[in-house]
């Protein structure tokens, strides 16, 4: 017997409070605003620059004798975060520790460095520095511009292709879920003040790319019906079109979120944000493509004589043959 | 109907195996990476029985190429360089000095004194005594210009010369010169960086220009940052210099056109020197460890023959006074010329001693750093985090891809066992592109390998459930699977383009580990299409073939 997720033949309707969901999209989104532009992010030394230095000893982390050792470098603002790992041995005790770039430096200082290990081998006298990484206060500019940048142009180049492949309003339709999603994200990312680094903005372009293969896939099939069901209504159109398309959405997602879940509970702590923001965003990205994404569609309309000018767009693949 | 044509068939096979054959050394890592090794020491001629050992471990007919580790899973060290390029303006114009004096010489009568000016570092300031001379004077300067050897700057002179109120000249390098000059500089701090790092011998160094003026440099299985920079940071910057003076007085004013340099030996001590040097480092062809006349160690050297003449020039006019050798803003030693020096070689004595010597005769061969560098960013990976995210990201990847495989079976039953043998299929591609590309596999990168065996699996979950809707509307097996892959192959490939849009801007913007996981993202999307359109397609035909069944149940 098969195992199937969703039942053969579903008939829900997603639009009968298209309202209310697009009125919980909208909350969420401010108050994933709010929270960024009230707490901002926390971010990581790529953004703002500063030093990480990852430590190990055998001995439990006292963040106290850390922090006392350091006291006497008046280094400013300086975290200490034990970091737990299921995979890590019983007397592997990691820590985190963050230094803010010190005032008036373009480049790292190494100065700071060595009195940072000098200071910690006296209090701790097995600790080992497992990485160490600087980065100067003029490269972490270029870094939020060049991220801020690549977010905006990826979104701007699929805005473009789905507007070529279908219609000005499944292009909308479709940014408008991609917004939503990186919207969100930042705004989990706000809220529960995980490290924001440059492999964030890697996972949200990723978020990018996996909410927007959703939403193509619910969109195509819109436009196939679109032709088939010239007389329905497009409400009625896009029910179907999601319907018909749940069963692979939530195989899909299920795959992913499968591949994804062991990567955050097996692959490391030094990826698990990375990872944790892939999860999230395979999540909100499933919910967007149709929650937002089709709504969005239904609220813009669409033309519906589809047979006449274009019709070979959604066919034109289909002559290939293996 | 359900046909592929056999040169389809038999390209596909191919495809998958070359795919498979060149990820295969990646299965034997560490053997094939001794064998590597071993190949190129033999080449090199260290031809050891040790090295034919180790060469034997993998057949040379295999492909030997392997996916390279990313400095987050290997342990080592990445710098990002700046080089101060602007420095080099100010000792281009500190060396112009002599030349534009010794032009202006002559035409004294008309152009009265040439006092050099206080100014700032990246132009030259020059009063001359009567204004009137002003007109002659800067067309005796501009004389000296030379045109720039440039694709844009056709037309353009090295040194702009102008007149600031009636009796300065004011020099400086022209926009098409610096341009010129940035790129020779950060060149040249390129090719010494490498040569030091190739100098030190470790293996696979990444030494990259980044942008107008940054070099990044990568040294995997390197103990810190720091150590690297030390490598690369010695300056060991030579000239020769006029002497003017001595001094014990570490405040004395050098005066304009000269400065204060340190003793390297006797503390306390100070020359005033000229600025303008009458050689430098950058002359030398050669430098060799060697002894003097009293067999204390010493670095023996020899210029190129341009410096050699302007040396043998200077040493015949100069007979009689001193002259210092400075190799990293201070004095080594400052003999006196005894007589002329035509060779344009000669011996650097100082207190060393042999090791010293040895070490002073490297760093002059590699070379000066033309400008400094500052250093923007520094990474230290342990070796150790390194192997733990790597046996972290080995595990993630078994048990997702092991999830994934029991889920789609269960899910798809025999389409699912097709879609199964599909994916590994995939992931041996994946590995095979990464490796023929010489890609570097990053912790990100393993990321992203696994979000591709989540993700790769949706173009079969989209042909199969296409089957099953098609399957409904009873149009027999072969006519629903032709149908499934025929409607399915619009929204894969829409789907996969638009992923396959931000994997590129992705790799377009981002840099080191962030351009590592949008390769195998990138490479994925590439391969999951492939096999999910030919290879599980041609699965499912050939099944299809032998059973010939009357129903089927996806």
């Amino acid at each position: 017997m098969r195992l199937k997720l969703v039942k053969q033949n579903t008939n829900f309707d997603f639009f009968s409070r298209w309202k209310m969901w697009l009125g919980i999209s909208a909350v969420m989104m401010i108050v994933g605003f709010a929270s960024f532009a009230i707490q901002g992010l926390n971010f990581g030394i790529d953004f703002r620059g500063g030093t990480t230095v990852r430590t190990e000893s055998t001995q439990p982390v006292d963040v106290a004798v850390y922090r006392d050792a350091m006291a006497v470098l008046e280094l400013g603002d300086i975290s200490i975060t034990e970091v737990f790992d299921p995979q890590f041995d019983a007397d592997q005790n990691v820590a985190m520790i963050r230094i803010q770039a010190q005032e008036g430096q373009e480049a790292v200082t190494p100065d700071t460095i060595r009195a940072v290990q000098a200071a910690l081998a006296v209090a701790i006298p097995d600790i080992k520095f497992v990485s160490v990484e600087s980065v100067g206060p003029k490269v972490s500019g270029e870094l939020i511009k060049t991220a801020a940048l690549a977010v905006v142009l990826a979104i701007g180049a699929v805005l473009v292709y789905i507007w070529l492949r279908f219609e000005w309003q499944f292009a909308l339709g479709a940014v408008a879920a991609l917004v939503h999603d990186v919207i969100l994200t930042i705004g989990v990312f706000s809220e529960l003040q995980i490290k924001f680094d440059l492999a964030i903005i890697a996972a949200l372009l990723t978020i990018v790319g996996y909410s927007l293969n959703d939403t193509v896939v619910v969109f195509d099939r819109v436009r196939e019906n679109l032709r088939k069901y010239k007389k329905k209504p497009l409400n009625e159109v896009l029910n179907i079109s999601i319907n018909e398309t749940l069963s692979r959405t939530v195989m899909t997602s299920v795959t992913t979120l499968l591949a994804l879940i062991s990567l955050y509970v097996l692959g490391g702590d030094v990826i698990r944000g990375f990872v944790f923001a892939m999860i999230w965003g395979v999540i909100v990205g499933t919910y967007s493509s149709v929650f937002v994404a089709s709504t969005i569609l239904l609220w813009l309309g669409v033309k519906r004589n589809w047979d006449k000018p274009d019709a070979n767009v959604g066919n034109q693949y289909a002559n290939i043959d293996a | 109907m359900l046909r592929i044509e056999g040169w389809k068939r038999v390209l596909i096979w191919a495809a998958c195996a070359l795919g498979l054959i060149l990820a295969l050394p990646n299965g034997f890592y560490t053997r094939v990476e001794q064998h590597n090794d071993a190949a190129q020491a033999i080449e090199l001629g260290a031809d050891t029985a040790e090295n034919q050992a180790l060469l034997a471990q993998w057949p040379s007919w295999m492909p030997s190429s392997l996916v390279n580790l990313g400095l987050d899973l290997r342990g080592g060290a990445h710098l990002l360089a700046e080089v101060q390029v602007e420095q080099v303006y100010a000792s281009r114009m500190e060396a112009s000095w002599p030349e534009i004096r010794d032009a202006l010489r002559p035409e004294r009568a008309t152009v009265g004194t040439i006092r050099l000016q206080p100014s700032p570092p990246d132009e030259l300031r020059i009063r001359i005594g009567e204004p009137a001379g002003m007109q002659r004077a800067l067309q005796v300067v501009r004389g000296l210009a030379v045109p720039v050897q440039t694709l844009t700057g056709v037309g353009a002179n090295d040194i702009e010369v102008r007149a600031a109120g009636d009796d300065v000249i004011v020099v400086t390098l022209s926009e098409a010169e610096r341009l010129a000059s940035d790129e020779r500089t950060v060149q040249q701090s390129l090719e010494i960086v490498r040569r030091r790092i190739d100098e030190v011998g470790t293996r696979e160094p990444t030494i990259q220009r980044q942008g107008a003026q940054r070099i990044l440099i990568q040294v995997p299985g390197i103990g810190s940052a720091a150590e690297l920079k030390e490598i690369i940071g010695t300056t060991a910057a030579l000239t020769f210099n006029p002497v003017v003076n001595r001094t014990s007085d570490e405040n004395a004013a050098p005066g304009v056109g000269n400065k204060l340099v340190p003793s390297l030996d006797e503390p306390g001590l100070f020359y005033v020197l000229e600025s303008a040097p009458v050689v430098t480092g950058e002359c030398l062809v050669d430098a060799q460890p060697s002894f003097d006349q009293n067999g204390s160690p010493a670095v023996s050297f020899r210029f190129n023959t341009q410096c050699a003449r302007i040396f043998g020039d200077y040493t015949a006019d100069n007979i009689g006074s001193p002259f210092a050798i400075v190799l990293d803003d201070e004095v080594v030693s400052a003999p006196v010329i005894q007589s002329h020096i035509p060779g344009g070689s000669g011996i650097i004595t100082g207190n060393f001693d042999v090791e010293e010597s040895t070490n002073l005769a490297v760093l002059l061969r590699a070379g000066a750093l033309p400008a400094e560098l500052t250093f923007l960013e520094e990474r230290t990976i342990g070796p150790e985090l390194g192997q733990d995210s790597i046996d972290a990201g080995k595990v993630a990847t078994t048990v997702a891809f092991a999830a994934v495989l029991v889920f789609m079976f269960l899910s798809y039953g025999l389409f699912g066992l097709f879609a199964n043998v599909a994916l590994i299929i995939n992931i041996g591609l994946i590995f095979g592109l990464l490796s023929l590309i010489g890609a570097t596999l990053t912790l990100p990168g393993i990321a992203g390998i696994v979000l591709t065996v989540g993700m790769a699996v949706d173009a079969n979950v989209l042909i199969f459930e296409r089957i099953r809707e098609e399957l409904k509307s009873a149009r027999g097996p072969a006519r629903a699977i032709e149908l499934g892959y025929e409607k399915a192959l619009s929204a894969i490939l829409d789907a996969n383009i638009t992923t396959f849009i931000t994997a590129v801007i992705l790799f377009a913007m981002g840099s080191g580990p962030v351009r590592g996981f949008a390769i195998t993202l990138g490479l994925g999307i590439l391969t999951s299409v492939f096999t999910a359109i030919f290879v599980t397609r041609l699965l499912v035909v050939m099944w299809f073939e032998r059973r010939r069944p009357k129903t089927i149940e996806v």
